[in-house]
């Protein structure tokens, strides 16, 4: 097989494997270093790890499935993750949402056609006295209202 | 006397997460008295003594907790530190690791060596991206100073320590969920017994603490077990307490007092009370979303363990937030109920299904499609899940319908019948 990723990034998971006692704890250390270098972790990708770790592809895939971070599919330069849950909710978080659909002209879950933006609703992101709350990428902003908004975006064209 | 905040005495001094300014105000001198007047066994009978609850949830006493672990050692044991904060309302944690790791990291080295493990393992939720570079680095300074490592501070004790970030499910703050998924698995919560002090992570002994109860350790092993268990609400409610409000009051935020705290006191004095002037408190949730709501007539309440535990519902991870007159109970539940589905690790049947279904009543009577005996399908649903799955996730979806739909029964027989949700666009605002 051929190894999908850069040489560096090959070497960081060999570290892994020996960093802990036992080499299944590298599995998710290992998936972000490839999702940090690829943007999204591909079937070629997990077949990549699962023969690192030595277990099968069906194992990292049902792993890959399970946690959210994980991104099955290439997102936008900038992913924008507006906090939907009850705190959030209670200061506005369906305006900032409907108003951010409309600005970037996507629905939620969706990456512009570009690729220059993707949107998720995501749950509770531990920020509540910052609500409403939104992450991007690893930028984090709190309380945004729809002219907070408009400057963050501002800032990223 | 005033009570002097502690847990949050650094936090806004400029450079408080680092080792230098951590030092200044006399940090690590816990570590110090710690490794050198007490033995391990003599530090447990310490934090015992203080009456130390678990700050992550279910306020079981840290002391006993440690206890429970096989007194042979043929095994290596685990320090696993939960800092996998995903509670909605809660943010305390962040605030800790942020801008005190070291007072965080300090409990962590005392707590290994009372347990005598030579590996911890830091969890940290995979959304703190700021919190694990802020704790890499205060790692980093820890061992360069020599409080981590081989043979720290000339006392024969090792301590190796692995951050692992976590990739985003609520589940994982669960403690068998975090262990699974230390292990490189999905986070399928285990069946207890056995605890994980006796088969915990990698199948050896395994002490799971999270990061406010760590951080509690430090000030222990500095100030003593009188000083701490004299604070708060002896003898079983002590310490300083570090609570969340949010929702809608005019200044959110992490409070720090002593545990016992009257809960109006902390949303008209700390958090400077409701947000509007013209729509008074409606309902509050003392401590995270997974917890019984108090309607406002019965927010009169002590925010400690076992009053929270009397007046219905429990302090949880104190991520408490607040409701005001405008927000459509409905509509809240309906939010709370799609977190825990979304949430739901699928494992249980009553859990994966029932939150499903929970979601599309609640979605039916918000929209005004409701059933005429919708209110009472939640309310026997929420009670199918509740002690019918492998953790206590089953319990932190039933309890917010069990007590949602019994407080506010008017509210949704109103929705049922109406078929509309009256208070929906005062809600968002």
């Amino acid at each position: 097989m051929t190894i999908p990723v850069r040489p560096d990034t090959d070497h960081k998971i060999d570290e892994l494997l020996s960093r802990f006692p036992m080499r299944g704890s590298a599995l998710l250390p290992a998936l972000y270093l490839v999702q940090e270098e690829k943007g999204h972790v591909s079937d070629e990708s997990m077949e990549y790890i699962a023969s690192k770790i030595g277990v099968s592809p069906a194992f990292v895939s049902g792993v890959v499935s399970f946690y959210t971070m994980f991104h099955r599919r290439p997102v936008g330069r900038h992913h924008i993750q507006v906090c939907r849950t009850l705190p959030c909710a209670l200061s506005g978080s369906d305006t900032l949402m409907a108003h951010l659909k409309a600005r970037l002209g996507i629905r939620d879950g969706e990456t512009r056609a570009d690729g220059k933006f993707s949107l998720a609703s995501v749950e509770c992101l531990g920020a509540c006295d910052r609500a409403p709350f939104i992450q991007i990428n690893e930028r984090e902003h709190g309380p945004v209202d729809g002219t907070k908004m408009d400057e963050i975006l501002k800032g990223l064209e | 006397m005033a009570f002097e905040p502690i847990l949050t005495r650094n936090i806004r001094k400029p450079g408080s997460e680092t080792i230098d300014v951590y030092m200044a105000s006399g940090g690590y001198q816990g570590l110090r008295r710690g490794l050198k007047e007490f033995t391990p066994d003599k530090l447990i009978e310490e934090v015992k003594a203080s009456g130390l609850r678990g700050r992550g949830g279910a306020g079981f006493p840290t002391g006993m907790k440690w206890g429970f672990l096989p007194k042979t050692k043929d095994k290596p044991r685990y320090l696993c530190v939960n800092a996998d904060e995903s509670e909605p309302g809660t943010f305390k944690d962040r605030l800790l690791i942020e801008k005190d790791p070291h007072l965080v990291l300090e409990g962590i080295i005392l707590s290994a060596y009372a347990i005598q493990s030579g590996l911890a393992f830091f969890y940290i939720r995979g959304e703190f991206h700021q919190g694990c570079r802020t704790f890499e680095k205060a790692v980093q300074e820890a061992y360069a100073k020599g409080f981590l490592g081989k043979n720290i501070l000339g006392s024969g004790f090792d301590l190796d320590i692995i951050i692992y970030r976590g990739a985003g499910a609520y589940i994982c703050g669960e403690e068998t969920a975090l262990l699974e998924s230390l292990e490189g698995k999905r986070g399928y919560p285990r069946i207890k017994p056995p605890f994980p002090a006796i088969v915990g992570l990698y199948g050896c002994p395994t002490i799971i603490n999270n990061v406010e109860t760590l951080a509690n350790v430090t000030l222990i092993a500095e100030r003593g077990a009188a000083w701490f268990a004299s604070i708060g609400r002896p003898p079983k409610n002590t310490g300083p307490k570090l609570f969340c409000l949010s929702g809608h009051v005019k200044r959110p935020g992490v409070f720090e007092a002593p545990l016992g705290v009257p809960f109006l006191e902390l949303l008209n004095e700390y958090a400077g009370g409701m947000k509007h002037p013209d729509r008074p408190l409606k309902a509050a949730v003392p401590g995270g979303s997974s917890m019984k709501i108090l309607p406002a007539a019965k927010c009169d309440v002590l925010m400690d363990f076992d009053s929270l535990a009397a007046a219905g519902t429990m302090l949880g991870s104190a991520g408490g937030f607040v409701m005001d007159s405008g927000t459509c109970i409905v509509w809240a539940l309906h939010n709370v109920a799609r977190f825990y589905a979304h949430e739901s690790c699928g494992q249980c049947t009553p859990c994966r299904e029932g939150t499903g279904w929970l979601v599309k009543i609640l979605a039916r009577l918000e929209r005004g499609d409701g059933h005429p005996g919708d209110v009472d399908l939640l309310a026997g649903i929420a009670g199918k899940i509740e002690g019918n799955t492998v953790c206590p996730f089953g319990e932190a979806i039933a309890w917010p319908v069990e007590s949602y739909v019994r407080v506010f029964r008017d509210e949704f027989e109103e929705h049922a019948r109406a078929k509309a949700c009256p208070g929906k666009a005062a809600a968002a605002r």
